[in-house]
C-alpha cells in the first residue's frame, strides 16, 4: 500500500514536450513510473522519444485518458496557461493532478479550486508549486529524486521540496510508504490534513512526518485534526522561526503577517496535539526514530 | 507587492471608485505648502508608508493654512513609522466626514476562496474592532467563480449594518473595489475609512492594496508601482540578478536551495548562535536546478554585505547538482579574487561526492566542508564569532 500513487498509476504529463516536461518525464521513467503519454495542445498525434521510450502526445487530457487509460497527470505547463490546463484535467475527470508549476497567480489557483469544488471534487489536486508525490519502489509523479531512499513505513507530508528531500535522506535507512509535497503557495489542493487522513488509513504507514513552514494556519488546523483523528505517531518540523514579519520567504505563502502564521504558534499547536516537534531537520529525524514502532528500529 | 495609499487610490479611481478630491504626493515641506495653496486649505497631510497605524504615530495631520501645511509636512517627513522612514506625504483637501465605514476583500487561505469584510464602524484599527466587537464586523465569503456584482455588494453592506440610505451608493463603491481586486490581481484591497461625506458622497479616503507578484506577467504596468528607492540596496542588487534574497540583521550569510531548506538553515544557525547572539544575515534561495553562475552571483551578493562575518552554503541537491554548486563556488572565488571571509559548505544529495571532491581539489582559502547541516551551522557561527573577536 501507499497513498495517492502506486504501481498501478498510469501517468500522463501536461507540458511534456517542453524542456522541464521532457527532463522530468525522463527521470520519472527512470524511477520506474508508468508514464503513458503527454499532452501538448496543437502537438497531438506526434510521438516523441524520451529516455529511450516512445510516448504518444495528445491534444487534450480527455483523449489521452481514452487512449492510454491514464489516471494521473503531472502538470509542467507555464504559469499563464496552468489554470486552463488544470481545469481541463479536472473536467476530463482524471483522478490525480499533480501541479508542479511555480508562480501561478493566486486568483487562478482560487478559480481552479472553486471549479474543482463546483464540479464535485472528483480530482485530487496536489500543489501547485510542489515537488509532487513519490511512493518509492512503486511510482514517482513529479520531481522528487527517486534515488534518495526506498520503500518503507514512514509517510511524509511537507510544504517544502528540499526539506522533503532532507528528511527522506536523514531517514533513508527506514524508507517511506509515500512522500507528498503539497507546496508552499497560499492556495493549494491537497492539504496536510488530507495527507494525514490518508496515512492514518494506509496499512503500510506506521509513522508520519509532517513538515510545515510559516504562513497561514494549515499547521494549526492539522494539529487539531491529529489530536482527534490520528492514532499513528506523528513527528513534526516547522521552518521559519527567524523569518521577519511582512517579508515573503521564497514561497508565495511563506509570510508572517502580524501575529498570524508564525512558526512558534505552529510548533506550539503541534506540540499541544501530542506531536513531537524537532528544532532542526536532523533532530526531527532522531525523534522519528525514537517514536517509531519496534518494526521501525 | 504592497502599494502606498496614493497608488492604491489611483487604482481605485481607475476602476470607478470615488476617492475624493484631488491628491498630490510631495517629498519636501515647501512643495506641500505650494500644493496646499493650489488645492485650497484646509488640507490633510498624510505620511506615505507601507505600514498601518499612521494616525496614531502622528503621520496624519490637518493643516489650515499654507504655513501650517509646510510645518506639518516637515514634521511628518522626519518621522519613522514602524521602522519605515517617511519619504513622501500626500496632500489632499480635507473632506467633511459624516460617517466612517470599513470594507475589504482578501484571500481566505483556510477556505481557499475570497472573503469580504465590512463594518459600519470604520476609522478604527480593524484588528481591534475584530477582537473587541466581532459582531460589528461582517464576514461574507466570496466565490471566486461568481464574484461580487451589485446585488452581492448590497448584501455585504447590509450585513455590515450600513444605514439604509447609503446602501445603494456604498454597494456601487464595494462593487468597484471588487473589480479592482480582480482586475489588478490583488490579494488585498482594504478601505479604512470608507466615508459618507457631509454632502452625501461615498468616498474611499484611504486605501491599502497588495498585488500578487505571480500575476506580474499580465500586468506590465505594475512594475512602475515598485518603489525601488525604498529597497535595501543589497535586496535591489539581488533582484537585478533574479536572486531570491531577503536582508536580515545577523552576521552569518546564508545560501541554500529551496525556500523551506533555506528558512530551516536560518533557524538552525540562529539556534546554534543563541549563546553568542549570532544570527543569520540573510535569506538567499538559489532555487531548484541552480547553475554555477547563480551560485557565483549569490556568493558575490552575500560577500558584499558588510555585516557578514562568515558564510554558510547549505545545499541538498534534488534537481540541483552539487557538482554545479561546487563549480559555482570555485568560479565565485576566481571572479572575486580575495574572498576574505570564512565559508562553510555542506553538500548532500545529487552528485554530492563529486561536488565535495571539486571543492577539496580546489583547496580554496577560508573554505571548509562539514558533513551535516547542524554541525556546519555551529561551525559557521564559531567562525563569525572568531572574526568578531579578532
Amino acid at each position: 500500500m501507499a497513498i495517492f500513487l502506486d504501481e498501478d498509476s498510469r501517468i500522463i504529463v501536461q507540458g511534456m514536450t517542453g524542456a522541464q516536461g521532457r527532463r522530468h518525464t525522463a527521470r520519472m521513467l527512470a524511477a520506474g513510473s508508468t508514464v503513458v503519454g503527454g499532452v501538448t495542445p496543437g502537438k497531438g498525434g506526434r510521438d516523441t522519444e524520451i529516455g529511450g521510450t516512445r510516448l504518444p502526445v495528445f491534444d487534450t487530457v480527455g483523449t489521452a485518458m481514452e487512449e492510454t487509460g491514464a489516471d494521473t497527470t503531472v502538470v509542467f505547463v507555464p504559469p499563464r496557461f496552468a489554470k486552463s490546463a488544470v481545469v481541463e484535467a479536472v473536467d476530463a475527470g482524471i483522478g490525480l493532478a499533480v501541479v508542479i508549476t511555480e508562480g501561478i497567480p493566486v486568483h487562478d489557483a482560487a478559480a481552479v479550486w472553486a471549479h474543482a469544488c463546483a464540479t464535485g471534487n472528483t480530482t485530487r489536486i496536489i500543489g501547485p508549486n510542489c515537488p509532487g508525490v513519490i511512493s518509492p519502489g512503486k511510482s514517482n509523479a513529479g520531481i522528487i529524486p527517486a534515488d534518495i531512499t526506498g520503500q518503507g513505513r514512514i509517510g511524509l507530508v511537507s510544504k517544502s521540496g528540499t526539506l522533503t528531500y532532507q528528511l527522506m535522506y536523514e531517514l533513508r535507512d527506514i524508507g517511506f510508504s509515500t512522500a507528498v509535497g503539497i507546496g508552499g503557495d497560499p492556495v493549494i489542493g491537497t492539504t496536510h490534513i488530507d495527507a494525514l487522513a490518508a496515512f492514518e488509513a494506509d496499512p503500510q504507514t506506521e509513522l508520519i512526518v509532517m513538515i510545515g513552514e510559516i504562513g497561514g494556519d494549515a499547521e494549526e488546523r492539522a494539529a487539531a485534526y491529529i489530536k482527534d483523528n490520528v492514532t499513528k505517531p506523528v513527528v513534526g518540523y516547522v521552518a521559519g522561526f527567524t523569518a521577519p514579519e511582512g517579508k515573503t520567504m521564497g514561497h508565495a505563502g511563506a509570510i508572517v503577517s502580524g501575529s498570524s502564521g508564525t512558526a512558534r504558534a505552529k510548533q506550539e499547536a503541534l506540540a499541544a496535539a501530542g506531536v513531537k516537534v524537532g528544532r532542526t531537520p536532523t533532530e526531527t529525524a532522531e525523534l522519528a526514530r525514537l517514536s517509531g514502532r519496534p518494526s521501525l528500529v | 507587492m504592497d502599494l502606498y495609499e496614493y497608488q492604491a487610490k489611483d487604482l481605485f479611481a481607475l476602476h470607478g471608485v470615488p476617492v475624493g478630491p484631488a491628491q498630490r504626493v510631495v517629498d519636501d515641506a515647501a512643495s506641500a505648502a505650494v500644493v496646499a495653496a493650489e488645492l485650497g486649505v484646509p488640507v490633510v497631510i498624510k505620511a506615505q508608508v507601507k505600514a498601518g497605524g499612521r494616525g496614531k504615530a502622528g503621520g496624519v495631520k490637518l493643516a489650515g493654512s499654507e504655513q501650517e501645511a509646510r510645518e506639518r509636512a516637515a514634521a511628518i517627513l522626519g518621522l519613522e513609522i514602524k521602522g519605515h522612514p517617511v519619504r513622501r506625504v500626500l496632500v489632499t483637501p480635507a473632506t467633511r466626514i459624516a460617517e466612517e465605514y470599513y470594507v475589504s476583500f482578501l484571500l481566505d487561505r483556510a477556505d481557499r476562496a475570497f472573503l469580504a469584510m465590512a463594518s459600519a464602524q470604520g476609522g478604527v484599527e480593524i484588528e481591534q474592532l475584530a477582537a473587541e466587537r466581532p459582531e460589528a464586523l461582517a464576514r461574507v465569503p466570496v466565490d471566486p467563480l461568481t464574484g461580487v456584482d451589485l446585488a452581492a455588494a448590497k448584501e455585504i453592506v447590509r450585513a455590515a449594518g450600513f444605514p439604509a440610505e447609503v446602501v445603494d451608493a456604498a454597494a456601487e463603491v464595494v462593487a468597484g473595489l471588487w473589480e479592482t481586486f480582480v482586475a489588478e490581481d490583488a490579494t488585498l484591497v482594504e478601505v479604512n475609512p470608507l466615508v459618507r461625506a457631509a454632502d452625501g458622497a461615498i468616498l474611499a479616503l484611504d486605501g491599502k492594496v497588495t498585488l500578487d507578484d505571480n500575476a506580474a506577467f499580465r500586468h506590465p504596468g505594475h512594475a512602475e508601482l515598485a518603489d525601488t528607492a525604498a529597497e535595501d540596496p543589497l535586496e535591489a542588487a539581488a533582484k537585478a540578478r533574479d536572486l531570491n534574497y531577503v536582508k536580515l540583521d545577523g552576521q552569518v550569510g546564508i545560501i541554500g536551495n529551496g525556500a523551506g531548506l533555506v528558512m530551516s538553515t536560518l533557524d538552525v544557525v540562529a539556534y546554534a548562535g543563541e549563546p553568542t547572539g549570532t544570527r543569520p544575515a540573510n535569506f538567499l534561495d538559489i532555487g531548484g536546478g541552480a547553475s554555477a553562475e547563480v551560485m557565483a552571483n549569490g556568493l558575490e551578493i552575500i560577500l558584499s554585505d558588510p555585516d557578514v562575518r562568515s558564510v554558510f552554503v547549505n545545499v541538498f541537491g534534488g534537481i540541483t547538482a552539487c557538482d554545479a554548486v561546487a563549480d559555482g563556488i570555485v568560479r565565485a572565488f576566481e571572479l572575486l579574487g580575495e574572498v576574505g571571509k570564512p565559508i562553510v559548505v555542506r553538500l548532500d544529495g545529487n552528485n554530492a561526492e563529486e561536488g565535495r571532491r571539486i571543492l577539496t581539489a580546489a583547496a580554496l582559502p577560508g573554505l571548509s566542508q562539514v558533513d551535516t547541516m547542524d554541525a556546519a551551522a555551529r561551525r559557521a557561527v564559531e567562525l563569525a564569532v572568531a572574526v568578531a573577536v579578532t
